[in-house]
């Protein structure tokens, strides 16, 4: 029927490892990237943690006339997708123009950027504006400046949907291979760790104020008292089964199998909520029973009645410990849209490896949540199947299957 | 069998008129609503010209507590909603949940509002270490756009996928082109889809006064949207939104519906060139206008009627007419082409939809719309752009196109449901 799409190429920039082998060294280890926050002075705030990633410095990988139009997140992002990119062995310009798109996710746009802009306007005058504000803020910035730099003219966009888009992302990448594009750059790299983001996460009211770092987002644990959130995320590269063959791809990390996405009832409708569907839903369309799957990526929000309602999805779906669950963000923070994104990187680099990375610093399960968490250590058992799950905020979820190619 | 998808409702904000029966009266009679900035004092900016739409959501139904919490974004996106869905005939407590989804499309999302408790927070721009302590409870819905959807979804009772779009100018094309591959592929038989934004504020006035991408014909407001013309120096800032129902076909035939028309092609493309800048020979928008023709089998002959984006900046208009040229050959010079944005402005994202509106509405009522303030054409723009005058003629097969910051090319093509197939 419709040829499989796989994964070729992967770009991480997260706050526990810049590159996708640093980042999947530290995540095994069960290395935290969570700490003070260093972009500003967060003394006045409650909230003073975030996962900022490391060593990245924007002049040692973005040209130089990129610098003065691009957010923070955007600098992040363009380096993910050249990763991707090379590790998928791919050079755009040998390849057709048009048969190349790009999708990915976004949540707030260039926010500390547009934030500088803001102040300028309000404190001297709209005159001093920067030129580069109209599309340095916008959403659809990574998408266009990925696809500037790589001359990639086939379909090209960006969906929205909180902490759920970076699946909805890569699920319209897939989409595009299916109909035709031979190659889509895909995924999401976030962020906006600048003091008014900042604020508007806060107001958001499910961070954690608690100031240990390896205390304050705890997905799961009977201490779960909110999240802490992060930058970076994960680009992907996917393509046809066929393509990746025919220009003899490198590594094939998985094919991307199965993807659902619902929405929620309003609140008091009492209706079940619709992670459930989702999961169910991502399952038929990748032809696969509960059974089949080898390992659960988490949403893992770290609100305890949201982790109780994941749990009683999971649980409803796959029984009562009936599969083992992971959270590896609990050492990244959530990234927004990159989230997801960087746990289907996470899912196919178990797949590659056998491995199960362990959930950070998270040791206390409740026992009625009825779930079988990987803590501690990694687990090596044989991944041949990947649920991935995220929520976004109001409603959103979706759900995202992955097996080995 | 491939699934086919067809509109059934439309609901519409514009500049002009609230609901899409003014929407169409401005249009039809090649009216403009471009005016002088009154939503704040825009003395000190180089173009104070913009299409506001007079909206008062009071008047259409939304709650004191909808109104603090949504932007006038959402705003314009539920009422819109509304309206289609009383439209299509299908109230929302008819809608199955699981199959119905929402998709909307928005360039900039809440940034009224974003910028409105800024200045709060930060005491007029002062601070750099803003204030959390006065930061209003909901302010993390103006952060993430997707509260847009969210709105929709819950006022609707819609449980299938739901998201936005955000493609700069072409999120328009591309949210409705995004729903009807959702129905196309089964996920859901009903979408309500659409795009959205208010962009009317200092912060958006500003950074495109940066780039002088906005017209400072401020003397002349009503004439200050010129696609096409020779005399054009920039676009007009509008706002609004337009929403559908748009739903499988048999779906939509089951149960009697008026169908305005089916969606039959959709694609999009990149530049790849330049975040602002196009090159003149459109080149990518013409491969995006010929793969929406393919896609829906559709030749080119038999397009009755374009929808340009004709946004009246110098070099969108060229672009877009070479893209005409280079996708359809000299067919361009023999069909209709206009730009509705000479009426009611720019409204960034949600334009697209907008356009999809006055085209399903073109087919309805057998009229082209105007080019306003169109007198003397531009040498490079040499097609029939429909000056000053609706023209009235059967209209089967529309092409409408975007083209947006980022590199965004979108076309789509809308034609009868029962034509013959190509």
């Amino acid at each position: 029927m419709t040829t499989p799409v796989v994964v070729t190429g992967i770009g991480v920039t997260a706050p526990n490892g810049l590159g996708t082998d640093a980042y999947w060294a530290a995540t095994l280890r069960g290395e935290s990237g969570i700490g003070p926050i260093s972009r500003f002075d967060p003394a006045g705030y409650p909230v003073r943690l975030a996962g900022e990633v490391p060593d990245f410095v924007a002049e040692d990988h973005i040209p130089n006339r990129l610098l003065p139009q691009t957010d923070h997140m955007t600098r992040l992002s363009l380096l993910a997708a050249r990763m991707a990119l090379a590790d998928a062995a791919v050079d755009p310009a040998e390849l057709d123009e048009f048969g190349m798109g790009v999708v990915t996710a976004s949540s707030s746009g260039g926010f500390e950027f547009g934030q500088r802009e803001m102040a300028k306007l309000w404190s001297k005058g709209g005159q001093f504006v920067s030129a580069y504000q109209s599309f340095a803020w916008f959403y659809a910035v990574n998408t266009g400046q990925i696809s500037i730099m790589h001359g990639l003219r086939g379909p090209a966009s960006v969906l929205v949907a909180d902490q759920a888009g970076g699946l909805d992302a890569i699920a319209q990448a897939r989409r595009y291979v299916r109909r035709g594009t031979d190659l889509v750059v895909t995924g999401g790299v976030d962020g906006a760790l600048c003091p008014w983001g900042w604020v508007a996460q806060i107001a958001g009211g499910r961070l954690s104020s608690q100031a240990d770092p390896r205390r304050a987002y705890l997905p799961f644990d009977v201490d779960a008292s909110g999240f802490v959130p992060g930058e970076g995320g994960a680009i992907l590269v996917v393509e046809s089964a066929e393509s990746a063959r025919s220009r003899a791809a490198g590594t094939v990390y998985g094919e991307i199998a199965g993807y659902a996405a619902t929405f929620d009832p309003p609140v008091h409708s009492g209706r079940q909520p619709g992670l459930r569907r989702a999961i169910e839903l991502a399952l038929a369309d990748a032809d696969l029973a509960a059974g089949d799957v080898d390992v659960v990526f988490a949403d893992g929000y770290g609100v305890p009645d949201l982790d109780m309602a994941e749990a009683g999805a999971i649980t409803a779906v796959f029984g009562v410990d009936g599969v083992p669950v992971v959270v590896p963000k609990a050492m990244t923070g959530r990234l927004y849209s990159g989230g997801a994104p960087l746990d289907v990187a996470a899912a196919l680099l178990a797949i590659r490896d056998g491995v199960i990375p362990p959930a950070g610093y998270v040791s206390d399960v409740p026992r009625h949540y009825g779930m079988d968490l990987v803590i501690g250590k990694p687990r090596h058992v044989p991944v041949t199947a990947a649920l991935v799950l995220a929520r976004g905020h109001g409603g959103f979820n979706s759900a995202m299957v992955v097996r080995a190619a | 069998m491939d699934r086919r998808v067809v509109i059934t409702g439309i609901g519409v904000v514009a500049p002009g008129g609230v609901g899409a029966k003014p929407f169409w009266a401005l249009i039809r009679a090649g009216r403009t609503a471009t005016r002088g900035i009154s939503f704040f004092d825009a003395s000190s900016f180089r173009s104070q010209v913009a299409a506001e739409a007079d909206f008062d959501p009071a008047e259409h139904g939304l709650t004191p507590r909808e109104r603090r919490r949504m932007d006038r974004a959402t705003q314009f996106a539920v009422v819109t909603a509304r309206e289609a869905l009383a439209d299509s005939g299908l109230p929302a407590g008819d809608l199955d949940p699981y199959r119905t989804g929402v998709v909307v499309g928005s360039a900039v999302g809440c940034t009224m509002s974003l910028e409105r408790e800024y200045q709060v927070v930060s005491d007029g721009g002062r601070d750099w270490l803003v204030d959390h302590t006065y930061a209003v409870p909901h302010l993390y819905d103006f952060l993430v756009p997707s509260s847009i959807a969210a709105e929709v979804a819950v006022d609707a009772g819609a449980e299938g996928p739901a998201g936005l779009v955000s493609t700069g100018c072409t999120s328009g094309l591309d949210s409705v082109g995004h729903a009807v591959d959702l129905v196309r592929e089964g996920a859901a038989d009903v979408m309500i889809t659409g795009a959205t934004d208010a962009p009317i504020s200092p912060i958006t006035v500003a950074c495109f006064d940066a780039i002088k991408a906005t017209t400072p014909r401020n003397d002349d407001a009503e004439h200050a949207s010129r696609p096409f013309d020779r005399s054009r120096d920039g676009f007009v800032l509008g706002e609004g939104a337009a929403m559908f129902v748009v739903e499988e076909l048999g779906h939509a035939r089951r149960r009697g519906a008026h169908i305005y028309a089916e969606i039959a092609g959709y694609a999009a493309r990149a530049t790849a060139f330049h975040m602002t800048g196009l090159r003149p020979d459109g080149r990518e928008l013409a491969e995006a206008i010929t793969a929406a023709l393919a896609g829906s089998g559709t030749d080119p002959s038999t397009i009755d009627y374009i929808n340009a984006h004709g946004s009246g900046t110098r070099q969108n208009d060229r672009h877009e007419t070479a893209a005409f040229k280079r996708s359809l050959g000299d067919k361009a010079y023999r069909t209709p082409v206009s730009s509705i944005k000479s009426m009611i402005g720019h409204s960034l994202g949600a334009i697209g939809s907008l356009e999809i509106a006055a085209c399903a509405l073109a087919m309805e009522h057998g009229l082209v719309p105007p080019t306003a303030n169109l007198h003397e054409p531009d040498p490079e723009c040499d097609l029939d752009y429909v000056p000053l005058q609706a023209r009235a003629q059967r209209v089967d097969t529309v092409l409408t196109v975007g083209s947006g910051f980022g590199g965004f090319q979108s076309a789509m093509v809308l034609a009868r449901p029962d034509r013959a197939a190509a």
